[in-house]
C-alpha cells in the first residue's frame, strides 16, 4: 500500500506517551493475572500480553469521536483508549464499580464516553456491528470511522465475508483490523485457514484496500491505521489490515500453551513491543533509562492502587441488573 | 390514496387499506417523522420488496434511506445494530421468518445483550419485521410463524401482527421503542382489507393487547392469521348462543397478562389458537402463567395448535395442519360444553 501521507508522524511527546501506555497495560495484564490467582476474578480471562502494540499504535490514529468494536480478547483496546484502571479492574472483578457495572466483565469492556461500542464473545460478531456505525457515519457525511479489532480466527466464520462485502459495498467508514496472534484458541490459524498469502490477501475478494503490518511495532500499526481511517472518511472504502504480533499466554487463563513450538514464544519475545519503542526513544534520545524506570515505578502503583480501589466495590444487586436489560 | 403525512398530527384519519398497505404507510410516517429511520432488506429499494410493502419509500427517501441488502440477513442485522447503537433507528425487513434463523447470531446474541452487558450504557433501536405463515403452498422452509422462536431471549420485545390496524400500529410503535423489537406479520393477511386509523394520536402502547370481541362465556387468544379465523368463528358461534371474547394478543413481549387475566377472571374459561407448535409458545406461558397465578377455570384451558408434522408443500397437508375455523369453533363448543 502506497503513503498518501495522510496524518502527520506522531512527535516524540507522543510517542512516549505511547510507551507509557504500553507499559501500562502490561503491567495491568500481569496484574490480572495476579489477582485472578488470588480468587478476585470472576470465570475467566482472555489476556493480551504481546499484542499491546497493535492497540495503542491503532488507538493513536484515531480521533477522539471516533468508534471502537473490540472482542473478549480486549483489555489493550479498552486501556489504550484511555479506560480509568480502577473501573477496568472492577469490571473485570465484576463489581458495582466496574465500567459496566459488572454486568460485562474481562470481555466485555465497554466505555460509551470512550466510543466504545462493544466487545463480543461471539466471533465475527463484531465486524457487522462496527460496519454498521460506519454507514452511521457515512450516511450523516461525519469524519467520523469505526474500528473494528478482531483476531484471526475471525476470519473463516461467514460474519466476517458478510460484514466485509457490505462495507467494501456501502463504502462503510469503517477500518478492519486482524490482530494476527497466530492462534485461534488453541490452533495455529494455518491449521484451520485455506491460505496460501496473508490473511489481509481475503480483502481482494471485495476489492477492498489491504496492508499487512509488524504489529509489534506501535509506530508501524498507527501509519497504516492513520492512511486507512483517511481512505475510510474519504468514501474510498474501508480496509482490511493485518497486524501480525503474538499471544504470549494461552488462550485462556487456564491454558498453557503447551501445543506451541519449541522456540517459538522466546523468537517473540525478542520482538517485544515495549522493547521496540523504547530502543527507538532511547536511540533518538527522547527518553533515558532513568526516564523509563520512574515511569515503571509510577505506572506500577497506579495499577497496585487500582486494583485495590476497585476490589473495594460493591457487588452489584439482581435489582440493579434488572435494570439494564430493557431501555427506557 | 394521499399520504397520512400531509395530514395535521392531531387529526385521526380513517382509511380502508390492506395489511400490506398499512405496512407501507407505517414505514412511511415514521420516516417522514423521523429522519434517523432507515430501511434495510432483500429487495426492498427499487423493486419494492418482495411483499411490496416498501414500494414508493426509495423513490420518496432515497438510496442513503432505504438500502438493498445483499442476501446475507446475519450480515445486515448486525449492521442495523451498529447503526442503532450511533444514533440511527433501522428497520430491518427479514423476507421469510424461516430466514430469521440465519440472523440467529445477530438477533439472539448480539441486539438483546448489548446494552445489558454494557450495563446499560446503550440502547439499541433496531426493528426487525418478517412476514411468515401457512397456507402458501410454500413448504417445510417458508411456512413458519417463528413467533415464539424468541421469547428465551430476554431484551427483545416481540410483536405479532394480526389485523391492517394491527400492523400500522404495532409497526410505528416498534419504530419509537428504545429496545430490538422483532415485528411478525402474516403472509396470508398481506391481501386482508379493513379500516386504519392513522396518525400518532391513537397509537397504543407498547406491550397491550386488543379485546377485538367482547363476550362472556369464554376468552379467545389468538395472533396473525388465527385472530382472522378465532374471530370469524366466535362470530358464527353468536349465533348458537355462545358468547366468546377474542383477544388480540399483539405484544408477546411486553406480555400484556392482565388484559387476559381480566377476561378469563370473567369468563373462566380459556382457548388459545396458535398458528405453532404448543410446546415451548407463548399459548403454552399463557396458561401456565394463569394457571399458576391461581386461576379458577370452569373448564380446562384448550390450545387449539398445529399437529406435531412439518408444513408440507402439498395442499391437503397443509390445510389440515394450520387450524381451521371449523377446529377452532369446536374448541370453542367443547370448552363451554
Amino acid at each position: 500500500m502506497t503513503s498518501t501521507g495522510s496524518a502527520a508522524s506522531p512527535g516524540n511527546e507522543v510517542l512516549v506517551a505511547w510507551l507509557h501506555k504500553l507499559v501500562e497495560i502490561r503491567l495491568a495484564e500481569d496484574k490480572v493475572s495476579e489477582i485472578y490467582m488470588q480468587g478476585l476474578v470472576p470465570g475467566t480471562v482472555y489476556l493480551c500480553q504481546g499484542q499491546e502494540a497493535v492497540s495503542v499504535g491503532a488507538c493513536g490514529a484515531l480521533h477522539d469521536d471516533d468508534w471502537l468494536v473490540c472482542t473478549y480478547r480486549g483489555h489493550h483496546h479498552a486501556l489504550a483508549r484511555g479506560m480509568d484502571l480502577e473501573s477496568f479492574f472492577a469490571e473485570i472483578m465484576g463489581r458495582d464499580n466496574g465500567i459496566c457495572r459488572g454486568m460485562g466483565g474481562s470481555s466485555h469492556l465497554v466505555d460509551r464516553s470512550l466510543g466504545m461500542l462493544g466487545a463480543p464473545v461471539i466471533i465475527g460478531a463484531g465486524l457487522a456491528v462496527a460496519t454498521g456505525a460506519g454507514m452511521t457515519a457515512k450516511l450523516r457525511g461525519e469524519n467520523r470511522v469505526a474500528i473494528c479489532f478482531f483476531g484471526d480466527g475471525a476470519c473463516n466464520i461467514g460474519a466476517f465475508h458478510e460484514a466485509l462485502n457490505m462495507a467494501q459495498l456501502w463504502k462503510a467508514h469503517v477500518v478492519f483490523v486482524i490482530e494476527n496472534n497466530q492462534y485461534g484458541e488453541y490452533t495455529a490459524y494455518r491449521d484451520s485457514t485455506a491460505l496460501d498469502g496473508k490473511l489481509a490477501d481475503r480483502a481482494s475478494a471485495y476489492g477492498m484496500a489491504n496492508a499487512v503490518v509488524d504489529g509489534q511495532d506501535a509506530m508501524a500499526v498507527f501509519d497504516v491505521v492513520a492512511e486507512a481511517r483517511a481512505r475510510a472518511v474519504a468514501g474510498d472504502g474501508p480496509t482490511l489490515i493485518e497486524a501480525e504480533t503474538y499471544r504470549y499466554r494461552g488462550h485462556n487463563r487456564a491454558d498453557p500453551g503447551a501445543y506451541r513450538p519449541d522456540g517459538e514464544l522466546d523468537a517473540w519475545r525478542a520482538r517485544d513491543p515495549i522493547n521496540i519503542l523504547r530502543d527507538h526513544l532511547q536511540s533518538i534520545g527522547a527518553i533515558t533509562a532513568d526516564d523509563l524506570e520512574t515511569a515503571w515505578d509510577r505506572l506500577q502503583h497506579s495499577v497496585d492502587d487500582s486494583a485495590a480501589r476497585a476490589a473495594d466495590g460493591p457487588w452489584p444487586t439482581l435489582e440493579q441488573a434488572r435494570g439494564y436489560v430493557f431501555a427506557d | 390514496m394521499s399520504s397520512p403525512t400531509e395530514q395535521s398530527a392531531s387529526e385521526a384519519v380513517i382509511a380502508d387499506m390492506t395489511y400490506r398497505e398499512a405496512i407501507r404507510v407505517a414505514l412511511d410516517d415514521e420516516m417522514a417523522a423521523d429522519e434517523t429511520v432507515v430501511l434495510l432488506g432483500e429487495d426492498i429499494a427499487k423493486a419494492g420488496g418482495p411483499f411490496k410493502t416498501t414500494e414508493g419509500l426509495y423513490e420518496k427517501y432515497g438510496g442513503a434511506r432505504v438500502l438493498d441488502t445483499p442476501i446475507a440477513e446475519n450480515g445486515f442485522t448486525g449492521i442495523a445494530l451498529g447503526m442503532a447503537l450511533t444514533g440511527m433507528r433501522p428497520v430491518v425487513e427479514i423476507m421469510f421468518s424461516d430466514f430469521l434463523p440465519t440472523a440467529f447470531d445477530a438477533i439472539t446474541m448480539e441486539l438483546p445483550k448489548w446494552r445489558f452487558m454494557s450495563g446499560g450504557q446503550s440502547s439499541a433501536p433496531v426493528t426487525i419485521r418478517s412476514s411468515g405463515g401457512a397456507g402458501g403452498r410454500f413448504g417445510a422452509q417458508t411456512s413458519s410463524t417463528g413467533e415464539s422462536w424468541f421469547l428465551q431471549f430476554l431484551g427483545l420485545q416481540i410483536a405479532v401482527a394480526g389485523s391492517p390496524q394491527g400492523v400500522y400500529d404495532l409497526i410505528r410503535v416498534a419504530i419509537r421503542e428504545n429496545n430490538p423489537v422483532v415485528v411478525f406479520e402474516h403472509k396470508a393477511l398481506h391481501m386482508v382489507k379493513g379500516p386504519v386509523i392513522l396518525g400518532d394520536q391513537n397509537l397504543p402502547e407498547i406491550g397491550t393487547a386488543a379485546v377485538v370481541r367482547e363476550g362472556s362465556d369464554v376468552t379467545v387468544v389468538a395472533s396473525l392469521l388465527m385472530l382472522h379465523r378465532a374471530d370469524t368463528a366466535a362470530a358464527a358461534l353468536a349465533d348458537e348462543g355462545i358468547d366468546v371474547e377474542v383477544i388480540d394478543i399483539r405484544w408477546l413481549r411486553p406480555l400484556d397478562l392482565a388484559t387476559i387475566a381480566s377476561s378469563v377472571s370473567k369468563t373462566g374459561r380459556l382457548v388459545i389458537v396458535e398458528e405453532q407448535y404448543h410446546d415451548g409458545g407463548w399459548g403454552a406461558s399463557i396458561i401456565s402463567r394463569l394457571t399458576s397465578c391461581g386461576q379458577k377455570w370452569s373448564a380446562n384451558p384448550v390450545a387449539v395448535s398445529m399437529p406435531e408434522v412439518l408444513i408440507s408443500h402439498s395442499p391437503p397437508v397443509e390445510d389440515e395442519m394450520i387450524p381451521t375455523i371449523a377446529l377452532i369453533s369446536n374448541a370453542i363448543r367443547a370448552v363451554c360444553g
